[in-house]
């Protein structure tokens, strides 16, 4: 909300700098993103912070004035110019040559009684070029203008930066300039800053000038000054002109309507217009601008009603205002020209014939206020700019029948439920200043301020006449809240003790109404908020209050003398996080995808036109996507790792990724899905960084550097149990190269190369000679198997034995068979296998492979003899040949 | 023959000075010093003269031999010195040729600085509670002390799930209400943990705003939990984690579940509070909000808010990672461009 200094200074007297006064406010709760300077130079930040010069343009003092035109003179040379005699407070009149065509009217008018008053900028002054773009500057100096020479400039709100009007110079026509005099600095006149402040739901309170107002009275200790709220109501009493009836007081607490006739609907006043500006509005015309600035003054928004055509739609009889819930089927076309299909909750302002508008949040089309023109006009109705814009769009409506100018005003100003309120802004997905502020609680008790308010200010800028008296519907009459507030509670919650003094002082700046009790404050809550609650919530309500205006700087550090509760052990997290230390330490990088994605995307892991290998479940799908490519929740991490690594091709060719995430299953009966932790690894490229020491090992990876990858892991995380390789058919994977990791008997996931034709599906390519290796392990399945314990083998004492065995076996025999007939065979003596060489091709048979394995033979208490070792050896032997019709190899 | 012996002598002396390399060494220590080498083929022969020459003979031709032996060893050491000098010599590389590369993998940003916040908060006794991702309306709003309809749920832009009730979590406060009732043994003992997770925001994706994004929550429920605890334990935090020399500050804000609440600024990491664009020449950045916990919240999670009071506060690692590096666009995060992460 734009808050200008000049407005809020009508209601509090600000005696700080208005960079401490935002300071003040920020700490408070009510943050200022920015200040807006309006022709006064930007303040002394706080000491230690150096601020950017600022790009808005300073009114030098002596430079740019008030001037008072005493009387307009034509150019002798040229119709399009006159010569504007300029009073700056000097000695002489300034003589200026100006085009301005709104001084036209006053050419050859003689003297000028009251003079026209205008800001008036002395040669040399520094202002914005009016026919330059992009806020230009320029300097003044002197030249001759068709004959006449010319030094000064009286200036149009282009050229001092307050709008991008150059139609004509500013006339300041109100009253209230008359009081400065000719020559005072425009900074005094015109200059002003304005705070944006960032409004938290909570803050409806502050939603307004006074709101605002009242904050910086109880932040500094400065009085509040209430606008007047006293009417001259001198029309027929209303009583009978016009009837209420509330169907749903629940949803509408209060209904007051007042009546002005005989308005003339016309722009509003100059200082009027000017408010609704700084503050972000467009002025439209007296009627309607009168409501926003009571909305943006004492935050109770407020709706006029043509009163004749109530009337008409009445038959001519006095209207009767009906708050409803919609028929079914029931529509309502509003301001904007939307026709809309109403829900059953969307509370409606009607009258018998029908419905008039929607409550509290958008006017309808037929009963408007209408100025003669084509123009759309609605005090609530208009659009609310995006909090970071600083300019509220015009409405955007298709005013298709309009009547004459309306002359008799209704006036609602209403209470409405402020969860109903933002519930109907949602479905019916519109938008309003007055939308927004009854959607976070405008209390009942501000409806009548707003309406006396607003219709006095009708009377005194359109002309007309108010009817005696208003009609107040208030069915349901608000509750004083009384919350109790223990002084140790404060204390208890806060850490400290605030004297008592103080907490009264506090929440009596803020309006509340306070009994002492001695050890306890009886607490009334004002009728102007809807924010604090009773009971055990009432209290920390306050606490909150004393504890902002307080100051949360001023409260001391501590530390927690709480007991410490008792601590545990996260298993499952230090899990994960080992198996994020091992991936790394095996050189491979950690990357976060996203958890969102599609079932399409998805699908791309399993080749066109084949069945999928991947769980059949249902996703957890989005109601309410926001972009076409995240509208599930994954059921697999390699789908997003495939995308990261396709987008890493197009730089790297080397990539060795992993990621540890959360999958989500859903699972029959059961609200929430499940959520298992995943690893995913992905190795593709050289196996090795390029050197200048040539290639060697620069071939591409496959499967078994995934697999070593693999091994690798399960070796460092300690797992107790038996891992199997079992040979696996997964669509994902290219036929014969993949395999399920099984942990004691548990599948624990599949590793292998990536289909050739899901790879190309993810824009990896179908080159077979840059194969991309992927795994999907269960992190649950792998940790189960780590030992929380485990021994540490002494080193051996006794010397080793090494032998080397080969052994020919058909190519089909599994290794991992051959290794375990081996093990067996081997015994205790066996210390360990290591495979070193696999073999086909001459001079071992066709459909044969050799198999070489280096074997260590070890006992643990004595030194090995030859005999022994040739003992086991045959054993081993003998076991191959019987079990795997091995061969040894000469 | 003691002439002969003498000549012999004299010239593999001589012999010596000339042997420049192990191999002509060999080869001398062959010929006068080996098995068959003509000192010791003489020492052998001394048994074939008169027996008055015997003794003196054999006297001198060990002598030889002793000398021939030490200058031999001079010779060989000598030898090996300048050998290994040539060596050492020959053996020079160019020291500025790059290395092998070593392959390194590393950990992502977020979880670097995850682990970092994590490790802070354990040393302070707040341990790590998981949560679910998919929640329900409930736990991440309900409960919270957010009703249905509330506006203040227009602090939070939403993702709905198709089944009803059921949302991605929008922050990792519904985690308080699981941690109190699974930690809490019905509102009887204090609970204090840290509750990291991702959490899900419908927004456009932009260098300011992810629709994915870290949190940490943290929650102290006790029977003496005070609003100068929670600043005196977030300071804590800050300054462990941004170091002793940066300056908080704590201002009013609003969030449902907590009462009061608070934001928690820091001294601009980048330029140490003097102003830039980064925290829009204020000199601060935001790193937390915080607050009290709503007694309500308390009494959802089974504590009877007249005894027990409590404090919780959010963070938002990939910020904070963001605020210490210098990063301007959160979209690097989930991008995972190696050129971004093998930075880290």
């Amino acid at each position: 909300m734009r808050v200008p200094l000049s407005w809020l200074k009508d209601y509090v007297d600000i005696t700080i700098s208005v960079e401490e006064l935002a300071e003040r406010l920020t700490l408070a709760g009510l943050e200022v993103t920015s200040i807006e300077y309006i022709g006064i130079p930007q303040g002394e930040p706080r000491p230690g912070l150096v601020l950017p010069p600022s790009t808005h343009l300073v009114w030098d003092r002596e430079k740019i004035v008030l001037g008072a035109i005493r009387e307009v003179k034509a150019h002798p040379n040229a119709d399009r110019l006159v010569l504007a005699m300029v009073d700056y407070g000097g000695d002489e009149l300034e003589q200026c040559v100006t085009g301005a065509p709104n001084l036209f009217p006053y050419k050859d008018k003689g003297p000028l009684d009251p003079p026209l008053l205008a800001p008036f900028a002395h040669e040399g002054a520094e202002v914005i070029d009016g026919h330059g773009e992009n806020g230009a500057r320029m300097i003044l100096k002197e030249r001759v203008l068709r004959g006449i020479p010319n030094r000064s400039m009286v200036c149009s709100e282009k050229e001092l930066g307050l709008s991008d009007d150059h139609e004509g110079i500013l006339l300041l026509e109100d009253e209230r300039y008359r009081a400065f005099a000719p020559g005072t600095p425009l900074q005094d006149v015109l200059g002003d800053a304005i705070l944006d402040i960032d409004m938290l739901p909570n803050i409806a309170r502050a939603y307004s000038i006074l709101g605002v107002a009242r904050e910086v009275a109880a932040l500094t200790g400065a009085t509040l000054r209430y606008p007047p709220l006293d009417v001259v109501m001198k029309g027929p009493p209303i009583a009978g002109q016009v009837q209420i009836a509330i169907v749903e007081p629940e949803l509408n607490p209060r209904f007051t309507l007042a009546l002005i006739r005989d308005v003339t609907i016309r722009p509003s006043p100059q200082w009027l217009q000017r408010r609704l500006k700084l503050a972000g509005m467009r002025p439209i015309n007296n009627i309607v601008d009168a409501t926003n600035y009571v909305m943006l003054e004492l935050g109770q928004p407020l709706h006029a009603f043509d009163y004749d055509v109530l009337v008409e739609r009445a038959g001519g009889d006095a209207p009767t205002i009906i708050t409803r819930l919609p028929e079914p089927g029931e529509r309502l076309t509003t301001l904007d020209g939307e026709e809309h299909v109403l829900d059953d909750f969307n509370i409606l302002v009607a009258d018998t014939k029908g419905a008039l508008s929607l409550g509290g949040v958008m006017g309808g089309l037929e009963s408007e206020v209408r100025d003669g023109s084509e123009q759309v006009l609605d005090a609530v109705g208009i659009v609310a700019g995006e909090p970071d814009n600083d300019e509220v769009p015009p409405p955007t409506g298709k005013a298709s029948v309009r009547g004459p100018a309306t002359r008799n005003v209704l006036l609602e100003a209403a209470a409405w439920n402020f969860i109903n309120i933002r519930r109907t802004m949602q479905s019916q997905k519109m938008s309003s200043e007055a939308g927004m502020r009854f959607s976070r609680g405008v209390h009942p008790a501000m409806a009548e301020r707003g309406l006396r308010r607003c219709i006095e200010l009708m009377r005194q800028i359109s002309g007309g006449v108010v009817a005696q008296g208003i009609i107040d519907a208030y069915p349901l009459p608000a509750p004083v809240i009384q919350v109790d507030l223990p002084l140790s509670e404060v204390s208890r919650l806060l850490g400290i003790t605030i004297p008592k003094d103080e907490v009264v002082r506090i929440l009596r700046g803020l309006e509340f109404s306070v009994e002492d009790r001695g050890d306890s404050l009886l607490v009334t809550v004002p009728d102007h908020r809807l924010d604090i609650g009773t009971g055990l919530t009432g209290r920390s309500d306050l606490v909150e209050e004393i504890a902002r205006v307080y100051g949360y700087d001023r409260l001391p550090n501590t530390i927690i003398q709480d007991a410490l509760p008792p601590q545990w052990a996260n298993v499952a997290l230090e899990r994960e996080e080992l198996v994020r230390d091992v991936l790394a330490k095996a050189g491979l990088r950690e990357i976060v995808t996203y958890r969102l994605t599609t079932p399409e995307q998805e699908a791309l892991l399993t080749p066109p036109g084949q069945p999928s290998s991947w769980p059949q479940v249902p996703y957890v799908t989005l109601a309410n996507p926001i972009t076409a490519d995240k509208t599930a929740m994954r059921h697999t991490l390699l789908a997003g790792m495939l995308a990261v690594a396709a987008a890493n091709a197009r730089h790297t060719d080397r990539q060795r990724l992993f990621e540890v995430g959360r999958v989500y299953l859903p699972v029959e009966g059961q609200t929430l899905p499940d959520e298992p932790t995943h690893i995913g690894l992905l190795l593709t490229g050289p196996r090795d960084l390029p050197s200048w020491q040539g290639d060697d090992r620069r071939g591409p990876v496959d499967f078994f550097d995934l697999k070593g990858v693999i091994e690798a892991m399960i070796r460092d995380l300690r797992l107790s149990g038996e891992v199997v390789y079992r040979p696996v058919e997964h669509s994902t994977f290219h036929p014969g190269r993949a395999a399920e990791l099984v942990i004691d008997g548990r599948v624990a996931g599949v590793l292998g190369e990536v289909h050739p034709l899901v790879r190309e599906a993810f824009g990896l390519g179908l080159d077979l000679g840059k194969p991309v290796l992927a795994a999907e392990l269960d992190l649950d399945a792998l940790a189960a198997g780590i030992a929380p314990l485990r021994h540490i083998a002494p080193v051996p004492t006794q010397p080793a034995v090494y032998q080397d065995i080969a052994l020919v076996v058909d190519r089909t025999v599994p290794a991992a068979d051959v290794e375990a007939v081996i093990r067996e065979a081997g015994g205790e003596l066996l210390e360990a296998v290591r495979l070193f060489d696999v073999y086909e091709g001459d001079p071992i048979p066709p459909g044969k492979k050799s198999l070489a394995y280096s074997l260590t033979y070890r006992a643990p208490d004595r030194t090995l003899t030859d005999q022994e070792v040739a003992r086991v050896h045959d054993r081993i032997v003998r076991a191959a040949e019987k079990r795997l019709d091995a061969a040894l190899r000469a | 023959m003691l002439e002969e012996l003498e000549a012999t002598y004299a010239q593999a002396l001589d012999e010596l000075k000339d042997v420049r390399d192990s191999a002509a060494l060999k080869e001398w220590e062959r010929r006068y010093l080996g098995k068959k080498g003509v000192i010791t083929l003489a020492l052998r022969s001394t048994g074939q003269l008169p027996p008055e020459e015997r003794a003196n003979f054999g006297k001198r031709v060990n002598t030889i031999k002793n000398e021939l032996s030490a200058a031999f060893a001079e010779r060989e050491e000598a030898v090996r010195q300048h050998e290994l000098a040539r060596m050492l010599e020959e053996g020079e590389i160019d020291v500025t040729l790059p290395g092998r590369p070593v392959a390194l993998g590393g950990l992502h940003p977020s979880t670097q600085t995850l682990r970092r916040i994590a490790a802070i908060w354990a040393e302070m006794g707040f341990q790590v509670y998981s949560s679910p991702d998919v929640e329900t309306d409930d736990y991440n709003f309900t409960l919270l002390n957010i009703p249905p309809h509330h506006p203040a749920r227009d602090m939070w832009d939403t993702f709905h799930t198709t089944t009803p009730g059921v949302l991605l979590r929008t922050h990792t406060s519904p985690g308080q209400i699981r941690a109190m009732h699974e930690l809490g043994a019905g509102g009887t003992q204090p609970v204090r943990v840290i509750l990291p997770g991702m959490c899900y925001r419908y927004e456009q994706i932009s260098a300011r705003s992810e629709i994915q994004f870290n949190q940490v929550e943290g929650l102290a429920v006790g029977r003496n939990i005070r609003l100068t605890d929670l600043k005196g334990t977030i300071a804590e935090f800050a300054r462990r984690l941004f170091g002793p020399e940066k300056r908080l500050r704590f201002r009013g804000s609003y969030f449902p579940f907590t009462e009061p609440s608070m934001e928690v600024d820091v001294d601009c990491i980048l330029c140490g509070g003097k102003g830039c664009p980064v925290c829009k020449y204020t000199g601060w950045l935001e790193i937390a909000g915080c607050g009290m916990v709503h007694p309500v919240v308390l009494e959802n999670g089974g504590y009877d808010p007249t005894e027990w009071s409590g404090f919780a506060f959010g963070l938002g690692p990939e910020r904070i990672t963001m605020q210490m590096h210098g990063i301007q666009d959160i979209r690097y995060f989930w991008a995972n461009d190696l050129r971004f992460l093998e930075q880290f």
